[in-house]
């Protein structure tokens, strides 16, 4: 029978080993996986490593690193946890694994940058404990909706589901702007009000919801119409992603031009009766609202909600999609909209896709644009037929 | 034979119908069919002669006017006419 020492030696002689200095060229091309308890990992990390306590490894490897050829090191306080780590990975059939010679100890000796990870809390690993175990979303993930800051333009229909389930979610800042007051016929479909909030202005109704669904949550309420004449404030208070759930076309176009002019996404939804479009525009990288419908409706196709009505249920399918492509923006994650436009029949519970194309000669993301600055939005979205 | 999809704020031009068929190689031929059957829809659709600006048109998911505009052919795709909606409310 080996002793641990013999089996250390054992385990050593077949596995790959780096040292501190081989290794820190690594960083930002291999994945650093640190595999010590969670104490020793909240005291500081190799930047960009992730988290896999030794216990955990063999089920949590393969979620997180599905691709068995990629190149992992990984480490712990002084190499030996890391090379039963490795051992085992091998096992698994990971082919390009790695174990840190003396570990974390050494790597901080030479000096090498650490970084210290913010942790959660006991509170917040139980409240976000089902994020936690997706692969994709993780800890890291979880931090980074903390710090994570959305707008949403509009706290009715969309807004509503949308900034519930971004709270619940933990995005740390939600900016909410809408100038409208709580009235009866919202509740039929707009679920962060209620009738105790019945004439109270949506944006502190909204904040009231949210804060008590999730007391991390910041909310700041503006409670006004977004204008050529605030967008900027209001903007450049510096968000991830923008929730465009407005409900007049020109407020859209606006909404359009200043994220270019800012470069923060927007995720757009919009709603009618029984019909619902999602789309991401992502500036720079895919097409602007402008790009998918240069020039506004005459009003008389484009009548709004509450001219011709809409299915309470509907905001609540498309705001939840909506707050599905902001938490995978701020995550990093996943494939967005961006360039499909989700067409949603609520009747006959259909989803069509079309697809949206950047415009080379669209005047505000083009090669050539002719708006480079506010114009009188209400002004041009009534301008249509002459 | 194509299928036209009607989006719910040019169903009144159109009896109410969410899905016409139309007859045509291309769109405009299409769409001038269903003008012809619904007289009303041609002031929402066509605009001095060409594609209203404010009216989307997909063939087979993509929009028209990043193919060949109302000279696209149809080829028994599916068309969707799609104008944008403001509503968030």
């Amino acid at each position: 029978m080996a002793t641990y020492r013999e089996l250390l030696a054992q385990v050593k002689r077949e596995i790959d080993e780096v040292g501190a200095a081989e290794a820190r060229a690594r960083v930002g091309e291999a994945l650093f996986v640190d595999v010590r308890e969670r104490d020793e990992w909240e005291e500081g990390v190799v930047p960009g490593a992730v988290h896999i306590p030794r216990g955990n490894l063999e089920s949590r490897i393969e979620g997180l690193v599905p691709d068995r050829s990629r190149e992992i090191v990984l480490y712990c306080s002084g190499g030996s946890r890391s090379a039963f780590a490795a051992k085992a990975l091998q096992e698994l059939g990971y082919e390009n694994i790695s174990s840190l010679t003396g570990g974390f100890t050494d790597w901080k000796r030479n000096g090498f940058p650490i970084e210290t990870p913010r942790s959660l809390s006991p509170d917040q690993r139980r409240r976000y404990s089902r994020h936690l175990l997706i692969p994709e979303v993780g800890e890291v993930g979880q931090e980074r909706l903390l710090g994570g800051r959305v707008l949403l333009i509009g706290a009715g229909g969309l807004g509503s589901p949308a900034s519930l389930y971004l709270a619940a979610a933990g995005v740390g800042t939600l900016g909410i702007v809408d100038a409208d007051v709580v009235d009866d016929s919202n509740l039929q479909r707009q679920i962060v009000h209620s009738t105790e909030t019945l004439g109270e202005a949506k944006v502190l109704s909204a904040k009231r919801t949210i804060e008590a669904l999730n007391p991390d949550v910041e909310v700041k309420a503006y409670e006004e119409r977004l204008t050529s004449e605030n967008v900027e404030r209001i903007f450049g208070e510096g968000w991830d992603v923008i929730v465009d759930g407005a409900d007049n076309f020109p407020t859209r176009y606006l909404v359009n031009d200043a994220s270019i002019w800012h470069g923060i996404p927007v995720v757009h939804g919009s709603i009618y009766r029984f019909e619902g479009q999602v789309t991401v525009f992502n500036p720079g990288e895919g097409p602007c609202y402008r790009c998918l419908f240069p020039t506004p409706p005459p009003p008389e196709l484009a009548p709004s909600c509450a001219e011709g009505g809409v299915l309470g249920v509907l905001p609540g399918i498309v705001g939840s999609l909506q707050a599905n492509e902001a938490l995978k923006l701020v995550l990093g994650i996943g494939e967005s909209l961006q360039g499909r436009l989700l067409l949603l029949d609520a009747l006959g519970t259909t989803i069509d896709e079309v697809s949206v194309q950047r415009d080379p000669a669209c005047p505000v993301c083009g090669e050539h644009p002719t708006i480079t600055e506010y114009v009188d939005y209400v002004e041009f979205c009534q301008g249509v037929r002459g | 034979m194509t299928k036209v999809r009607i989006p719910p704020t040019l169903r009144n031009e159109v009896g109410g119908e969410r899905e016409l068929i139309g007859e045509g190689e291309t769109v405009r031929e299409v769409l001038e069919d269903l003008s012809g059957r619904y007289p009303a829809l041609e002031a929402q659709l066509f605009e001095a002669g060409g594609l209203a600006p404010f009216v989307n048109v997909y063939v087979g998911g993509e929009d028209v006017r990043t193919l060949e505009g109302l000279e696209t052919r149809v080829n028994g795709s599916s068309m969707i006419l799609l104008p944008a909606m403001a509503g968030g409310c």
